[in-house]
């Protein structure tokens, strides 16, 4: 059974599952009480994909009510066992229960029919089609988007998750695509909710106002299988965690009890790398300029840029913080080159102006780029490591491309061999993998390292640690401060603001498209960003395309500076 | 008992190739049963349609006249759609290519030099690559799907042919048939031999090696297959999907016109009101059974070759078989490899009746 049931739960290990499940639909108190009625129970789950076991014997047990953590860094199996609990996948061994009886569920329509939904990182949705029409796909009966705007507005009020469902799912951020998942769920009145890595896409505030919805839906009766690498947060919000490594359970604990070193401890083995760089002194050479950026809106909702100014110095790291959706993947792709704009001088990279220039000259003038979604943008997941090494470096590095066009297959293999070992890349021993077989973090710590080895002079990146578990996102962060220690200058997009107090020489803020002033990382703190975040520093008027509700904004700022204040 | 459809964990490795030949299977199969419908010997049937056409050396050469067009034509389209550019028009861009490449020895009969052939040849590509930087045209300005302009130009290639042959371009010695002049031997492409087999089966042997090599070695190859793949991603990369479109347009077209104009400078010698039996649109059948590769494409124009051989034969040899035959195991074949092709991603698994009983009803929960 499980590895460690010499632990608190082992007065629970031989569950006594009850035809009709318990109606107190508290959380449970501490463990070790009167034998709990287990909504879900996995026993002994375990499940191979080639000579590489994902999941090794593993058991978990869920209350009605309760929300309870899965922890673990990325690989350790995770995403294994609730692919199995949504009938993604199905187990070599082992079995599920649910509400004690033993079920298989051989599809996810099979699990949404018992009562499971699920909240995938990497979202289902049709660009093409709107909220409602996107929902209306999954629900059974009638194709009625009438009625069914109706009750998502309901619920996406009742659980305070704002959502205009006549919206187009192409022109919606990132955040609002995953309400748009978690309503899905929620319309379906689903007993167990599993979650998967959800705050990695949300503000502090944001992430609250999940918090909030998630306990009022524990408080209901429904389970919450809470899938994260934050610690803190679940610390503050789950009750139990069971802590998974190498595909086995190596802790089931009272998640409250705990602190998160405590955690990460269990989760990785050993202690995390902390961060270390201090303050840089930046040299004098601008590497990266913007000069009054002025960008037309790509779409109907799209987030036209407004005279955005910035100048990064050699050896600093530039953060810019702001919510989902606000103009930072417009900024991007114009720093990038993906799209050009009107005026050449309002970019500058490494002190020559490229606006009009593509993204290949941009790179040759030393300038290296990271975009936020990893599969299908910074890298194709069917093409091979060496392939996507290929896609950035064959305008840059001339030895990847021989006279004629011909590839140096080799050379490429051999920089992705080096960029793997560096960065700490782990594929299961294979040494050219397809990127899609790559995990998040170790995806994303390739696709890092395959641009800082090219030692650029200015480093762009969007969301650094975007679903990224602990030890890789330290590895990252650490990575790119050591890159501007040795003299080259970081602009870092990101919405953890964790992160950015934890790398960032200085910050500012971008909302509805318009950037703050740069400010010294030491002057702010997160009520100030939270202010900005709300668009204090906007001079356009607020009919303009991308309103966002601000009174609520600041309001949720205000209470999430109080909250860090009572628990510094 | 109930057979269920599940997605694989990963892709299949050995069902890309796997499919092609469970595709074939299955078109036999059915076809097999076709004829003893129409009261035929199925076997002895499939033994006229398929086996005999490679038992002589004249068939074998008259496969290889069919196999070169559908070949030239087939690792165009399969880059084409591996670029997800979906052109399947190719049969007007062949029309195009053999009405540009005729345009000189009807129009200047006279004119005896061995500049006359090379040039024809080079006005084909040019007619069939024409006729594809419409659609593609359309597509960069205005967003146009392809699919439906590429196929729509076809009719108006064929009808284009159809009035040339009658009206202006008419043989004025021909007693009012609807066909041009006889090519004169400058004219007309070296035969191997003293058979039908002519320098276009060559051409075609050349043209696959070379873009077996682009695909697999080059940067270009390697751009054309992240673009179908990961559009965003080849953005990223620094390559522009207009020039992507605009290259396998024209690398498409450009073959079409050369298959074309093989064509009617080869085994037809003159233009008439038909001059393919619908290459173009077979040839998006090669491609697919040759699984998007040039040199799969080489094998799966061979196996289409036969259809058509078989098709002729079976017309002459089995009672009551029409000549629509060969369309019929086409369009079977092509079938049946989209649906086995499912199989790369999915598998198909018995569930048993022992643990339906603990799978719960719709809305139970």
């Amino acid at each position: 059974m499980i590895s460690d049931d010499s632990d608190s739960q082992a007065s629970n290990s031989t569950p006594k599952p009850s035809p009709e499940p318990g109606l107190e639909s508290a959380p449970p108190a501490a463990d070790g009480e009167a034998p709990p009625d287990y909504l879900l129970e996995a026993n002994g789950i375990t499940k191979t994909f080639g000579d590489f076991t994902a999941n090794d014997d593993v058991s978990l047990r869920l209350r009605k009510g309760e929300i309870h953590a899965l922890l673990g860094e990325n690989g350790a199996g995770k995403s294994t066992l609730v692919k199995i609990i949504y009938g993604s996948l199905q187990p070599d061994a082992g079995s599920l229960h649910w509400r004690g009886k033993q079920v298989r569920v051989p599809s996810p329509a099979v699990a949404r029919d018992l009562g499971i939904g699920m909240v995938f990182q990497h979202f289902s949705l049709f660009d093409a089609l709107t909220v409602v029409e996107n929902i209306a796909l999954v629900m059974t009966g009638r194709f009625d988007p009438e009625s069914l705007s109706g009750r998502i507005e309901q619920v996406s009020a009742q659980y305070g998750l704002s959502l205009d469902p006549f919206a187009r799912v192409a022109d919606l951020s990132v955040g609002e695509r995953q309400r748009i998942e978690i309503v899905r769920c929620l319309l379906q009145s689903p007993s167990l909710l599993i979650m998967d890595e959800p705050t990695s896409v949300l503000t502090p505030q944001e992430a609250d106002r999940l918090f909030i919805t998630l306990r009022q839906l524990a408080a209901g009766g429904c389970a919450v299988l809470y899938i994260s690498h934050r610690l803190e947060e679940v610390k503050a919000l789950c009750h139990r965690a069971t802590v998974l490594r190498h595909g086995q359970v190596v802790a089931q604990v009272d998640a409250r009890r705990e602190t998160a070193a405590s955690l990460a401890r269990l989760m990785v083995g050993s202690d995390v790398h902390r961060i270390t760089g201090g303050t840089g002194s930046p040299l004098e050479e601008t590497m990266i300029a913007v000069r009054d950026l002025d960008l037309p809106a790509n779409g109907p909702f799209g987030i036209s840029l407004h005279r955005i100014s910035l100048a990064v110095r050699a050896g600093e790291v530039v953060a810019i913080a702001g919510v989902a959706g606000n103009g930072q993947s417009e900024l991007f792709e114009a720093l990038s080159g993906e799209r050009l704009v009107k005026h050449n001088e309002a970019i500058a990279l490494a002190g020559t102006d490229c606006g009009i220039d593509g993204i290949s000259a941009r790179r040759r003038l030393g300038a290296a780029f990271v975009p936020e979604e990893r599969l299908g943008h910074s890298a194709a997941p069917t093409f091979t490591l060496a392939e996507n090494m290929l896609l950035t470096r064959h305008g840059c590095d001339s030895e990847m491309v021989a006279r004629g066009g011909f590839v140096d297959q080799r050379y490429a293999q051999r920089i992705s061999e080096r960029v793997m070992q560096r960065f700490d890349v782990r594929s299961g021993g294979h040494l050219n993998p397809p990127a899609g077989a790559l995990s998040g973090g170790n995806l994303q710590k390739f696709v890092i390292g395959r641009e800082l080895d090219r030692q650029p002079k200015a480093i762009v990146i969007n969301q650094p640690t975007w679903g990224v578990d602990a030890g890789a996102a330290a590895l990252i962060r650490q990575a790119l401060i050591d890159m501007a220690r040795a003299g080259a200058a970081v602009l870092a997009i990101s919405q953890d603001l964790d992160e950015i107090f934890a790398i960032a020489d200085k910050v500012a803020v971008i909302s509805r498209g318009e950037l703050s002033a740069l400010l010294p990382i030491g002057d702010v703190d997160r009520e100030r960003i939270g202010l900005l975040m709300a668009g204090e520093h906007e001079t356009r008027p607020f009919d303009a395309p991308g309103t966002i509700d601000k009174t609520n904004d600041v309001n949720d700022m205000k209470k999430g500076s109080e909250r860090d204040a009572a628990h510094p | 008992m109930r057979l269920i459809l599940e997605k694989r964990p990963e892709r299949s490795r050995w069902m890309p190739f796997l499919s092609p030949l469970l595709a074939i299977g299955l078109t036999l199969v059915v076809g097999g049963i076709l004829f003893a419908a129409r009261g035929l010997d199925p076997l002895h049937a499939l033994y006229v349609y398929f086996v005999e056409p490679v038992t002589t050396w004249w068939s074998i050469e008259e496969l290889i006249v069919k196999t070169a067009p559908l070949v030239l034509i087939g690792v165009g389209l399969a880059i084409c759609f591996k670029a997800n550019i979906w052109n399947i028009g190719a049969e007007g861009q062949l029309t195009a290519g053999a009405i540009a490449g005729a345009a000189i020895p009807i129009l200047l009969p006279g004119w005896e030099s061995p500049m006359v052939l090379p040039l024809m040849i080079l006005c084909g590509i040019a007619g069939g690559i024409a006729w594809a930087a419409i659609p593609a045209f359309f597509r960069h300005r205005f967003g146009a799907s392809e699919i439906l302009t590429s196929l729509m130009l076809v009719y108006v290639a064929l009808y284009l042919l159809d009035w040339l042959v009658r009206g202006p371009w008419r043989d004025p010695h021909g007693y009012n048939f609807p066909h041009s002049v006889s090519f004169e031997s400058w004219q007309l492409l070296p035969t191997l031999g003293d058979g039908r087999v002519h320098a276009g089966a060559l051409i075609a042997l050349l043209v696959v090696f070379t873009l077996f090599i682009m695909m697999s070695k080059t940067l270009k190859g390697f751009e054309i297959r992240i673009s179908g793949e990961a559009p965003k991603a080849s953005g990223f990369g620094g390559f522009s999907r207009p020039r992507t479109l605009w290259f396998c347009f024209i690398l498409a077209g450009g073959l079409a016109g050369l298959a074309g104009i093989c064509e009617v400078a080869g085994p037809i010698g003159q233009l008439q009101p038909s001059i393919s039996p619908g290459y173009g649109f077979t040839a998006i059948i090669v491609a697919f059974l040759g699984r998007l590769n040039p040199v799969g494409v080489l094998l799966a124009g061979i196996a289409l070759g036969i259809s058509y051989l078989g098709g002729e034969a079976a017309q002459i040899e089995l009672t009551g078989v029409s000549d629509k035959t060969a369309r019929v195991f086409q369009g079977m074949l092509l079938f049946f490899i989209l649906a086995c092709d499912t199989l790369i991603l999915y598998r198909l698994r018995w569930i048993g009746t022992g643990l339906a009983t603990t799978t719960p009803k719709r809305g139970q929960a």
